[in-house]
């Protein structure tokens, strides 16, 4: 019993990662069907950006701000740079456009910076643990669900009740309409791009104060989870990103604790395996979502 | 206040408006009418920019404003209740009637809300369910009103009456009366030809993507080669 609600815990806070990844790819996909295979590239700068500045000396809560700055500009010069040029076309020269920006990216930082691993130091508090009973719950865990909750709120303050959600919701389910409405295109989709650059943000934070190190490829773990915990949820249903996200988190996190200790390391096979059973038996993902293709 | 001179446009290789003339002036209501495929969606698309047109020119009370984006051209007062209403399903009716006033100030927008519950007393009604639930008839008047929670100078209607039943289809056209009695400019696409041209001062007819005849109700109806427009079409 201790041990299961042990691995509740930390598969919240592993999901929980993977749900702010998710929704940030979720919220690309609603609006201009774009799988994004650059997302993880949010992270991988804001890596370096933490590389360069904490070897500088400054502090975790300095650096915070200013990797979620980084991500959000990152996303928008992204838009503007590539996916603004394709807007409209399939989503298919969306797709590989998307692996366009990932490889430049990735290239630059090969070029100009370094192949090697660049390593930073993690705050302190991150190996930390309180008691909560007789389980031993991890500050950086509690940290990070606390975050994780409170920008999930937000998140659906911003969609639900401001105009601005309402127009992202419009364009979403039909963008030629909401523009006859007068819902500006680039308002929304640059909007789109800085909410899933927040979102990416907050999600390196945490990812870099665990990992402790960047390269030029980091971003594609982060990438791929959030890609995932979306698919599984339902491509373009925000809640379904969020669902998937913990689905993923816990899903990993208890496979390896109950896997014997001669497979478990095969956990994420076996992680693939089960999402590959889901898609079978329910290729729409957990939520579906009437307007999946564009008309 | 309307003038589209020799407007052309494409898909792909097929013209499906060519060389199209036509005006409104201010406070009248126009009507295009003709057959399926004759070119009136394209006529509507292409003014409201929807489509890009090949040639020819759109002005608006003096500007030209060929090939503008549709979200710039509302912003001009040009506003389109599309074809099959694309009504935001997922979306309530109250969210829906605010997409509609997404380019007036957050009072102004309240202001027109409560307008268009006076005016629709069953959207004020539903006005917390999902729009996707209306019926075809509530939906129509949802369109309507959504368009003119942007307080447009210029209401075009796509095929307004399509799909709904009869009874519907007079509160369609008592609607567009009262619209005309408040001195609204209206350019309605309606395949009910004769209902149209009761309500309209003027309407062009429309053919295989030509305009090839425009006058009042009394000329169009005096000309034996329009016959099949009133019966042919769509005659209800």
């Amino acid at each position: 019993m201790t041990e299961l609600l042990q691995n509740l815990i930390d598969g919240l806070g592993r999901g929980s990662i993977y749900a702010l990844l998710a929704l940030g790819v979720a919220v690309i996909f609603g609006v201009m069907h774009l799988l994004n295979f650059a997302h993880g590239e949010l992270i991988t700068v804001s890596g370096y950006v933490a590389f360069w500045t904490i070897n500088e000396g400054w502090s975790w809560y300095l650096v915070t701000p200013v990797i979620i700055g980084t991500a959000i500009v990152t996303s928008l010069v992204i838009e503007r740079v590539a996916f603004s040029r394709v807007r409209g076309s399939s989503d298919f020269t969306l797709l590989l456009t998307s692996f366009g920006v990932h490889f430049v990216v990735s290239a630059i930082f090969l070029l100009y910076v370094s192949a090697s691993v660049k390593t930073f130091s993690e705050p302190g508090w991150v190996a930390d643990t309180f008691p909560v009973g007789s389980l031993n719950v991890e500050v950086y865990d509690a940290v990070v669900i606390g975050v994780t909750l409170v920008t999930l709120l937000g998140t659906s303050w911003l969609v639900q009740r401001t105009m601005f959600g309402l127009a992202l919701r419009a364009a979403a389910a039909d963008f030629d309409t909401a523009r006859l409405m007068g819902v500006r295109s680039d308002t929304v989709i640059r909007g789109a791009f800085a909410l899933s650059g927040l979102l990416a943000g907050i999600a390196g934070v945490f990812w870099l104060m665990r990992s402790g190190h960047t390269t030029p490829t980091v971003g594609i773990t982060p990438m791929l989870k959030g890609v995932l915990a979306a698919l599984i949820g339902g491509l373009g249903s925000l809640r379904g990103a969020v669902l998937g996200g913990f689905v993923l988190g816990l899903a990993e996190v208890l496979l390896r604790s109950r896997l014997p200790d001669s497979v478990a390391s095969l956990t994420e096979g076996f992680v693939f395996l089960m999402i590959a059973l889901l898609f079978i038996f329910r290729p729409q993902g957990l939520i579906r979502v009437a307007h999946a293709e564009r008309v | 206040m309307l003038e589209v001179s020799r407007l052309t446009t494409r898909y792909g290789a097929i013209s499906a408006l060519r060389d199209a003339d036509l005006h409104v002036g201010s406070g009248e209501v126009v009507g295009l009418i003709g057959p399926n495929g004759a070119g009136k969606t394209t006529l509507l698309g292409s003014i409201a920019g929807l489509l890009s047109p090949a040639a020819g020119s759109v002005t608006f009370e003096g500007a030209d404003i060929t090939g503008r984006s549709p979200e710039k051209l509302l912003r001009l007062g040009v506003a389109l209740v599309p074809e099959h209403r694309r009504i935001f399903g997922d979306l309530t009716v109250e969210e829906n009637l605010k997409i509609g006033g997404i380019t007036q100030s957050r009072d102004e927008r309240a202001e027109l809300l409560h307008d268009m519950g006076e005016r629709f007393p069953v959207l004020r009604e539903k006005r917390t369910v999902a729009a996707g639930y209306l019926s075809g008839g509530e939906s129509q008047q949802l369109a309507i009103a959504r368009a003119l929670m942007s307080k447009p100078r210029l209401l075009m209607m796509d095929e307004p009456s399509l799909g709904l039943a009869p009874v519907l289809v007079d509160v369609v056209f008592e609607l567009i009366e009262t619209l005309r009695s408040q001195g609204r400019t209206l350019l309605v696409v309606e395949q009910n030809a004769t209902r149209m041209l009761e309500v309209a001062d003027r309407a062009y007819v429309l053919r295989s993507g030509e305009v090839v005849a425009e006058g009042t109700g009394a000329d169009l109806r005096a000309r034996p080669d329009l016959f099949d427009t009133f019966v042919g079409g769509n005659g209800q």
